[in-house]
């Protein structure tokens, strides 16, 4: 038995499903973002699993690129949660909207 | 053994990913991520990406998942969401079609890529190159351009810093201005003006302003703690 690039990809589905479920479920922001992390890793996992299977180096640079964005689109978005949470200490993401002032 | 490994990252994946959506604690959603985000990194040891196992580890359970912990205990450590009730009617069965469909989604398209085997056996041996060949070609591949090649296979690091240097130099500048843009924005966004510092300091419901009479009175105490707490940390 032998662990193929099928595999990766089947855990990485199932890490999106699980992500996504979650971002649909839950409300409170900071979870939210915690679930859009998880749907990023298993991006991650399949464009590695790919590189492998192809012998392509590129794959692994879209990863590298992709944590960078990660960690740009968490900064950017917490700082929104902390202004948010500021003016309201249990706002939850329909609070959200009073970004429209 | 390869078979061991994944199977045991496949579970703690799986485990910590819907400990994360259970998980009613926001801080407990918290560490539960960094146990699936270990896992990534494990995984991506066994697929020979060891510069992107290292970074995982580093960049989001070092900091990342720290930030997320920073706001937390700011903000939100005493709520827990009632996960009992379910805010919008329908909304969790309609959730669970969403996940199942994306998951049927990705299985189908993996079993017709994989020549409709779901385990890719006899698939793996034709199109998917075996991984034996990955690392010679993969380290001539990225050589092809100008460098000579030699016999040496070049480790991952070296692999890897070739081509972000120059196939994608672009969008590593790029990435540079959006990290700093990031840095400017977050600064903008949580820093607090100077009037509202003062104004929401010595906090007394009859003198606050407006936007902060919005806040429910039950909420004032831990949002005064909050601000005196963000205002020793500045000064």
């Amino acid at each position: 038995m032998e662990v193929t690039t099928a595999w990766y990809l089947i855990l990485g589905g199932v890490l999106f499903s699980i992500g996504s479920f979650g971002l649909l479920v839950r409300r409170n922001p900071l979870v939210m973002f915690m679930c859009v992390e998880l749907m990023l890793n298993a991006v991650n996992l399949t464009f590695v699993a790919f590189g492998r299977d192809l012998g392509d180096i590129g794959g692994q640079a879209a990863v590298f690129f992709v944590l960078v964005v990660a960690a740009t689109e968490v900064v950017i978005g917490l700082a929104i949660v902390v202004a948010v949470m500021r003016r309201q200490p249990d706002a939850t993401a329909d609070d959200i909207s009073m970004l429209s002032g | 053994m390869e078979v061991v490994v994944f199977i045991a990252c496949a579970v703690i994946c799986v485990t910590g990913a819907i400990g994360v959506v259970v998980a009613n604690n926001p801080v407990h959603s918290a560490l539960m991520l960094v146990a699936t985000l270990f896992g990534v990194a494990v995984l991506f040891l066994t697929m020979d990406a060891q510069f992107l196992a290292a970074v995982q580890i580093i960049v989001y359970a070092g900091a990342i998942v720290v930030l997320f912990l920073f706001v937390i205990m700011l903000f939100g450590v005493y709520r827990s969401e009632n996960l009992r009730v379910e805010p919008i009617a329908g909304q969790r069965p309609l959730s669970i079609a969403v996940a199942v469909s994306t998951l049927a989604l990705a299985v189908i398209i993996v079993a017709v890529a994989t020549g409709g085997s779901p385990t890719g056996q006899q698939a793996a041996t034709e199109p998917l190159v075996d991984s034996v060949t990955v690392h010679s070609t993969s380290a001539t591949e990225a050589l092809t351009d100008n460098q000579p090649i030699g016999e040496e296979i070049f480790p991952n690091v070296e692999q890897l810093g070739r081509v972000i240097f120059t196939d994608y130099v672009w969008a590593f500048e790029i990435t540079a201005v959006l990290l700093t843009i990031a840095v400017v924005g977050a600064i903008a966004l949580a820093r607090r003006q100077r009037g509202e510092e003062e104004s929401a300091a010595p906090v007394s419901p009859a003198a606050a302003p407006a936007p902060a009479a919005a806040a429910s009175a039950a909420s004032a105490p831990i949002g005064s703690a909050a601000a005196s707490a963000t205002h020793t940390e500045e000064a």
